[in-house]
């Protein structure tokens, strides 16, 4: 079977004047068509660089330096730029985390969610701006008729957010990237947003990718979650499995480094020691290594592949032996 | 002065086991201005009435959405806002009226960390020069050889080596930068510390560090925390009670566990369960109450309680009246709503 998408070994370089950072390194993954996917990590670690490899929209001085990336069959890289423009204004949706940046100031909302309609689907003007008052309220935002006609000023955080869902689901993609949707905006606010990121999957089998640093945010959306550190992915699988028994020390460690809302008893956390990755500087080996409670020899010596442990993947050496992180915890 | 006869009366009075802070009815608005001539069009009420007391060695979370008053309530107190009305005590003594000799004593016990550890250090000051001048502005560790010793001594208690004295932050990374933060803070040795959203900057395996540094100093040295923060899941693991607040004002105080268990105010209840708890299976059994509608505007709150406009509980009364903050529990536990929650 042929996945919705799917991303082979994908390689994204940035040239910067003191070296090339690797932001993606050898990250493969697939989406299957109305399924959520996840992607956590911290800042750096390449998840934002990995959505932007596959949109082509990567910013100057970087580029896919290997790989494929395959969307219905189809190798992205053989498409022209039109080509590729018509894929992202039909087939694949891409919101940010800022929605105050992502709108023109000096357009009417209503005339920007249309715009993908007239470009792609050549509607005109009139039918474009009715098309968009459907759209508002398939989104959610009140008294659409009104607004349409109003400017991104005048919409709060969590409205610019809905319209910019609006304007992406406009064509009706099958594959929609949501890069920190909800990062800017307030909780009562992100819930509105999962709430109808989580609708609009449900209702239209629109497949997502959702990259986001919050934990929470994954094991309320997620159907399989890949977790990234410097630019590889360090573990896959089903949201169950990596958050009920991690198989690599990073997420194992993230998971207990994070407050929860429902502890009964006040625990000190247990934090992960050191600093993220100096991406110009890795360290040889497993990349996680210098900050992981688990490392032996080898891992300072060879970086590990992805390789099945248990029931996800994992890249470590301590858990593809067979050890549990769970009983040796340190 | 009549004035400065209650101040000393109060600071007599005032034995540790009275609120170290204590806020009435503070207000600080800030004025909208518009037009070529700047004329003023309406207020923000930013903090619009609020009471709160902060006992001596507690964590006082403060938690709500942005443009809810958070920080400028945090920062009145500590009077890096001028408040247009009510009163903020310190050990039992009036500070917004001080004069600058006597605001200067004061500014010893109090500090702050700021969210951004970015922005809030100098970047052509080296870490010795900005914990150096906290010092030196309070003539404190005299003498060139105490002032170094004392240096290295903040840069040990943060956890940061002695030699990184001599660079610049933008050496470090955002956690080291929120360390220096801190070893800046505690410089003056106060007794009270508004932290402001102090790791919501950082990535997420380095806020743990930090809050486990907050809170191993609060135990060496006693300190008083006003912790303010928007993540309810950080601000309920480091605080002994909370204080929630809507459009300027404190809707719910409550002590930490019980506000997770049961929260009285329908406010309180939807912040709650918006927050996603890192558990898949907890997650998709969860009942969720998502409002409807944005944040109210603090130019023109609504009439009666700020939140009926998303509120589902909301029934006429809440338009007519505010409700007060009152005891809806057994210890300690303090909520404005007509219409609790069960």
């Amino acid at each position: 079977m042929t996945h919705l998408l799917e991303l082979e070994n994908v390689q994204t370089h940035i040239a910067l004047k003191h070296g090339l950072i690797r932001a993606v390194d050898q990250v493969s993954l697939t989406v299957d068509a109305g399924e959520t996917l996840g992607i956590v990590g911290e800042s750096g670690s390449g998840k934002s660089m990995t959505a932007l490899s596959i949109m082509r929209l990567l910013p100057r001085a970087s580029r896919i330096a290997g790989g494929r990336i395959r969307f219905k069959g189809r190798d992205l890289a053989d498409l022209s730029e039109e080509e590729m423009e018509s894929i992202r204004g039909t087939e694949i949706a891409m919101i940010f985390q800022d929605p105050m940046t992502s709108l023109n100031p000096v357009y009417r909302v209503g005339w920007q969610v249309g715009e993908p309609l007239r470009i792609h689907r050549h509607m005109d003007k009139q039918a474009s701006i009715e098309a968009a008052v459907d759209l508002f309220k398939k989104v959610g935002i009140p008294d659409a008729k009104r607004r349409v006609s109003q400017f991104p000023h005048m919409f709060s955080g969590g409205m610019r957010q809905r319209t910019m869902i609006a304007m992406g689901l406009s064509t009706g993609p099958s594959l929609l990237i949501a890069d920190e949707p909800t990062t800017a905006l307030d909780v009562t606010i992100q819930a509105q947003i999962l709430e109808l990121l989580r609708t609009l999957n449900r209702d239209y089998g629109t497949a997502t990718i959702l990259i986001t640093h919050n934990l929470g945010v994954v094991a309320g959306m997620c159907d399989r979650v890949i977790v990234m550190y410097a630019g590889r992915v360090v573990e896959e699988g089903s949201t169950e499995d990596v958050f009920v028994h991690p198989e690599h020390p990073y997420t194992w460690s993230l998971l207990r480094s994070i407050p929860r809302l429902d502890a009964s008893e006040h625990e000190s956390l247990k934090p992960i020691v050191g600093s993220p990755p100096d991406m110009t500087q890795l360290p040889g080996g497993c990349k996680f290594q210098p900050r992981c409670p688990f490392a032996i020899e080898r891992c300072a010596a060879d970086e590990p592949e992805l390789r099945e442990v248990r029931s996800q993947l994992a890249r470590c050496w301590v858990t593809q032996a067979g050890q549990s992180l769970d009983s040796n915890a340190g | 002065m009549p004035a400065e006869a209650t101040q000393r009366g109060d600071r007599a009075r005032w034995t540790p086991a009275d609120p170290l802070i204590e806020v009435r009815g503070l207000k600080t608005w800030f004025p909208v201005r518009s037009g070529v001539v700047n004329r003023v069009v309406g207020q923000v009420r930013a903090v619009d009435g609020v009471d709160l007391a902060i006992r001596q060695g507690e964590t006082m979370g403060l938690v709500g959405e942005s443009g809810c008053g958070k920080s400028t309530l945090g920062r009145s107190i500590l009077r890096l806002e001028r408040p247009s009305a009510g009163e903020v005590l310190f050990k039992g003594r009036s500070i917004l009226g001080l004069g600058t000799r006597s605001m200067r004593r004061l500014r010893r016990e109090m500090a702050i960390i700021f969210q951004d550890p970015f922005a809030s250090l100098d970047p052509r000051q080296t870490v010795e020069q900005i914990l150096g001048e906290a010092l030196d502005i309070h003539h404190l560790a005299r003498g060139r050889k105490r002032r170094r010793e004392r240096i290295a001594e903040l840069l040990d208690l943060v956890g940061m080596a002695r030699d990184f004295a001599g660079r610049y932050p933008h050496e470090f990374s955002g956690g080291q930068r929120q360390r220096i933060g801190i070893a800046r803070a505690l410089a003056v040795e106060p007794t009270f510390i508004v932290c402001d959203e102090p790791i919501s900057a950082l990535d997420v395996s380095i806020q743990a560090q930090i809050i486990n540094l907050l809170e191993q100093l609060q135990d060496q040295f006693h300190l008083t925390y006003l912790f303010i923060a928007h993540d309810l899941s950080v601000v309920k693991h480091i605080s002994d009670r909370i204080a929630v607040m809507y459009v300027g004002k404190v809707v719910e105080i409550s002590p930490a566990r019980d506000l997770y268990l049961e929260p009285k105010h329908p406010y309180t209840g939807s912040l709650l369960s918006a927050i996603p708890i890192p558990d898949p299976r907890l997650e998709r059994r969860r009942e969720r109450i998502i409002l409807q509608g944005d944040v109210a505007s603090s130019i023109d709150p609504p009439s009666g309680c700020r939140f009926r406009t998303r509120c589902f509980k909301a029934q006429p009364r809440c338009a007519e009246t505010e409700p007060p903050l009152t005891e809806v529990n057994l210890g300690d536990h303090q909520a404005a709503c007509y219409y609790p929650l069960g």
